[in-house]
């Protein structure tokens, strides 16, 4: 963290300990380089999960969550950059592959551009479909109550 | 009767009862050797099988021929109508044909042909012709490329098979199936046992020639490549299974004819009589085995679910009660009826035992890839079975000059090939999917 | 905010790494049940093959394109998300506990390992442990599963190579473990069998019994499947140098689980970060070198083998006590956020869940392994032949639940 916070200085927003997890809170921009930064020196070797969270009330609504591990130090890393909805993020594909399919999702799911994704498009749902699923403003209760209004004539029961 | 035929039509009279009783017979005996395949296959996976229809599923054939004549006939928009219709006969056809130079028993020949093995050989070999017209004929591109697969295939394993006869061939001295089985009787050993490589590689070469597991990629579900018989459906479908099943069964007859005796009997230098009478107990055993069957399907009878199945299990037991009635009536019979008739019998179990070693390889072993498939065929097959034609020459000339006995003159034979199999299977090239490990 | 419709569509494709464009437009035809294309002339250089998502081999609604040339594949494209049914999304609408059944639905084959991460998961937001006998209970439980899990895999897998025989052995036994499940807790496939905070049942009367006698049947079991199998010629030729993956691409792509193990990487969440009981018994972790197709048969033959060797260590001791941590009926864990993974019979299976300090979560996203290790197929199926795409989507071990959520 110190290391981090000492190469990073402006980039790096904040430190946590929630329950026992390292959480390191970065600029959205130095996403790249942090993370390029992780893998060689840190030796974070393995991207585990790349999501993304919704806060719709605040300025930036997106977080978007990095969890990273080390084989070598059995160690786990949790990054988080806010996004804001139409600003883009980098791509961290060419740090780890694996972020790939992950990144799609996210775009499929949220609306978040990765920039330097070699292939982003929709993953998960059709490429015809309209909207961002896992944004809190989707409401799917609503969709529901719509539908089978139009089309069924009844009150859902949901 | 001889006055009330012309002499000119006598000699086909036979021949003609014979030829339809095999026509006849053949798609219930290809229909019960499906069943009997998946009873087998549902023994060796822990299971039953067919038991509804029929007692034990014995009538599940029926029901299968059935809804397969009344299914609906689609063809495909662009294929070629004639071709089509055409693909499926001659499979069929060449199937059929190729019984007639089968002798089931001394006397039960259609045709005593003296090249009856070549005549069987060519006419499978034109059954081939089937399978690539019904490639074709389908218009899909990828039926066609699996009808070549499997053409390529069958020619390939053809050749091996046929030079593991040639090997026997050589000790038999004539291709007439009947002067065969004489040779081996007049050696007294089967050429099964003397010649154990020519057999090994005739089972293996007969098992890719039907297209049956583990050779049978063209046909797999689990692969992409459509097989040949995609698009046909219903009657025409049957055909060509008819076709795959009479396939089995010339192939399993040219082995027992060849390998292993024909319609000899088993240990035919036992003669331990019964006591009391005078006859054999081996002579004795094909009616003793076949009352056994009756009467354990008689003890099965009461137990069946349903009345309709107890009835027929007991027309199945009064059924095996007439053949054995007819096995042992044989055996007060004149010597050269008692031979035809038990000779069939023997003939048919052998038949079956081949049969059932086809259907215990499909259930055990994996498929394999068709590029494997063809070098194991080319690799390993071919040459195999050249050195054991060069090694059956070089056992003759030991017989002629040495005067060795039928059964020690192949014994190098056997050890030369022995030899030259280990030293080619340690070929076990990798898989030739070469792979980009270091990253792209 | 409208519903497209998938089916059938033309598209030009993109090859996977590279932006090259294929010439040929590409119209779907069917061929029973399997969609092929009218590529123009049979000597084509480039055709894309799809392996539709009705197909006998893609365990599920899996739809692979596949460009090859020749017989060889030269790029292969997954496309996913027919089994999507929003997951993720329903959590947000359901309290905790009410969420724990859906979380068998996304890895049906081995469900009880999913309901384990999540309620491990929960259990961590709340700060709190399950008490030592539901932990020791879970693990037998969550073993028995992986022996299933890898039961069906194996089946599953000999079935698409060609050997008919083994499906239904390994089925037999996949059924011992399901009555034992059924008899625990009621259900065979989705079962629910943990609670937050610990377990809902009892073991039942005769759950030492039953298990240890599966236990020791099966150990001579899975000497048949070897018997069968590993040192069969076929099988090996089968196996052997399809779909390599070394260590480097491995780690790289995110892989985990038995793929990761067999690619020479010696690493199971089990010893790394314990969770449940796990740090209490002795087991071994089986790795090979290659990362090729037979390597991950026998990882993941040997990982049955040490499943049995941890349920036997584990039923000679079941601690008493309670089963039920004390945590109240209506869970509100304060706010903040947590991810806990298990190592789940296909990989590691992560939790990722942010709470806002209400009754239900905020977000919950599931780390999927089968998701995850699906992107390496590409890589592992380059350059092969057609006839080994079967086994290598089968060699991942992927359920369709779990990749689509």
């Amino acid at each position: 963290m110190q290391r981090l916070k000492a190469r990073f200085g402006d980039a790096f927003r904040e430190a946590s300990l929630d329950r026992k997890q390292a959480i390191a809170l970065i600029a959205v921009e130095q996403l790249r380089e942090i993370s390029r930064y992780c893998r060689d020196e840190e030796k974070f070797d393995m991207l585990v999960d790349l999501t993304a969270v919704d806060w719709p009330k605040r300025e930036k609504r997106f977080d978007v969550v990095l969890n990273l591990y080390s084989f070598a130090k059995n160690e786990r890393l949790r990054l988080k950059a806010h996004a804001g909805e139409n600003e883009p993020a980098p791509s961290v594909c060419e740090i780890w592959p694996a972020a790939n399919w992950m990144e799609r999702e996210c775009y499929d799911m949220f609306g978040i551009v990765f920039e330097g994704h070699p292939n982003l498009t929709r993953i998960l749902l059709p490429d015809e479909w309209q909207g961002h699923p896992l944004r809190k403003d989707y409401d799917i209760l609503k969709q529901d109550t719509d539908w089978v209004r139009e089309n069924l004539g009844i009150e859902s029961g949901q | 009767m001889g006055h009330l035929i012309p002499p000119s039509i006598m000699p086909f009279v036979l021949p003609v009862v014979y030829a339809v009783v095999i026509v006849a017979v053949l798609p219930l005996l290809a229909g019960y050797i499906v069943l009997m395949e998946r009873k087998v296959m549902a023994d060796m996976q822990a299971r039953l099988g067919p038991m509804r229809v029929g007692p034990h599923g014995l009538l599940q054939p029926i029901a299968d021929a059935v809804k397969l004549l009344l299914k609906e006939d689609i063809i495909p928009d662009k294929a070629d109508r004639l071709m089509f219709w055409f693909a499926p006969l001659v499979s069929v056809t060449m199937a059929l044909l190729a019984y007639s130079a089968l002798a089931i028993g001394p006397a039960f020949q259609i045709a005593d042909l003296n090249i009856g093995l070549l005549f069987i050989l060519a006419v499978s070999s034109l059954g081939i012709y089937g399978i690539v017209l019904g490639g074709w004929a389908s218009n899909s591109h990828y039926s066609l490329l699996g009808a070549l697969r499997s053409a390529a295939q069958l020619v390939s394993y053809e050749t091996a098979a046929g030079l593991a006869l040639i090997s026997v061939l050589l000790l038999a001295g004539s291709l007439s199936m009947k002067d065969i089985v004489q040779a081996q009787s007049d050696q007294g050993v089967w050429f099964g046992f003397s010649v154990p490589f020519g057999f090994f590689i005739y089972l293996v070469g007969s098992i890719a020639e039907t297209n049956r597991a583990p050779f049978d990629l063209p046909e797999a579900e689990s692969e992409l490549v459509a097989g040949y018989m995609t698009e046909y459906s219903g009657f025409r479908w049957s055909l060509y299974f008819l076709a795959e099943y009479a396939n089995m069964v010339i192939v399993a007859g040219i082995a027992t004819t060849l390998f292993l005796g024909g319609w000899l009997r088993p240990g035919a230098r036992y003669h331990e009589h019964i006591p009391g009478t005078g006859i054999e107990w081996l002579d004795a055993l094909p009616a003793l085995l076949t009352l056994g069957v009756a009467l354990y399907s008689l003890s099965l009878a009461p137990k069946q679910p349903v009345k309709i199945q107890k009835i027929v299990m007991v027309l199945v037991a009064v059924l095996c009660l007439g053949v054995a009635g007819i096995l042992a009536g044989a055996l007060f019979a004149p010597p050269a009826v008692m031979q035809g008739i038990h000779g069939a019998f023997w003939f048919m179990a052998k038949v079956f035992a081949y049969i059932y070693a086809f259907l215990w390889i499909r259930f055990t072993f994996p498929r394999y890839r068709f590029d494997q498939l063809m070098r194991l065929g080319w690799r390993f097959l071919i040459p195999l079975a050249l050195v054991n034609v060069i090694g059956v020459g070089v056992a003759i000339v030991l017989r002629q000059q040495l005067a060795w006995g039928p059964i020690v003159s192949l014994i190098p034979t056997t050890l030369g090939t022995l030899g030259v199999a280990m030293f080619l299977a340690k070929d076990d090239a990798p898989t030739v999917a070469a792979h980009l490990v270091d990253g792209e | 905010m409208g519903s497209g419709k998938s089916g059938n569509r033309e598209r030009a494709v993109a090859a996977h790494n590279g932006h090259e464009r294929m010439s040929n437009e590409h119209t779907i035809k069917t061929i029973s049940g399997m969609d092929s294309v009218n590529a123009t002339v049979l000597g084509a250089d480039e055709i894309i093959l799809n392996m539709g998502p009705q197909h006998p081999s893609t365990h599920g609604v899996l739809r692979v394109k596949l460009k090859l040339d020749g017989e060889r594949v030269a790029g292969s494209e997954c496309i996913i998300g027919y089994l999507h049914r929003g997951v993720e999304k329903i959590a947000e609408h359901r309290s905790y506990q009410q969420f724990a059944p859906y979380v068998d639905r996304m890895d049906y084959v081995a469900a009880v390992s999913n309901g384990l991460g999540y309620c491990e998961a929960v259990e961590k937001l709340l700060g709190t442990e399950a008490p030592p006998r539901a932990r020791v209970v879970r693990t037998i439980l969550t073993e028995l599963q992986r022996i299933a899990s890898h039961l069906l895999w194996l089946g599953t897998h000999a079935l698409d190579i060609g050997a008919l025989t083994p499906v239904f052995y390994c089925f037999r036994e996949r059924e011992e473990i399901l009555k034992i499940f059924e008899k625990y807790c009621g259900a065979r496939l989705t079962t629910h069998a943990f609670r937050i905070g610990g377990l809902q049942y009892e073991t039942y009367d005769g759950f030492e019994e039953d298990t240890r006698r599966f236990c020791n049947d099966f150990a001579h079991k899975i000497d048949e499947y070897e018997t069968l199998l590993t040192e069969n010629r076929i099988w090996v030729g089968r196996t052997k140098g399809v779909g390599i993956l070394n260590a480097a691409d491995a780690i790289a792509l995110g892989v985990t689980g038995p793929v990761l193990r067999a690619s020479g990487v010696k690493w199971d969440l089990r010893k790394a970060l314990p969770y449940a009981a796990y740090d209490q018994y002795e087991f071994d972790i089986p790795t090979r070198g290659t990362g090729d197709t037979y390597d991950r048969y026998v990882v993941r033959m040997e990982e049955m083998r040490q499943s049995r060797r941890i349920c036997l260590q584990a039923i000679e001791n079941i601690p008493t006590g309670p089963i039920m941590a004390r945590i109240g009926k209506v869970l509100k864990p304060p706010p903040g956020e947590v991810y806990h993974s298990i190592e789940a019979p296909k990989g590691e299976l992560g939790y990722y869940i942010v709470s806002d300090g209400t009754t239900q979560p905020y977000r919950v996203r599931v780390r999927p392994p089968s998701f995850i290790n699906l992107q390496a197929f590409d890589k592992m199926a380059k350059g092969s032949l057609i006839a080994d795409v079967v086994a290598i989507i089968g060699t991942i071990d992927i359920v369709l639940g779990e990749v689509d959520r």
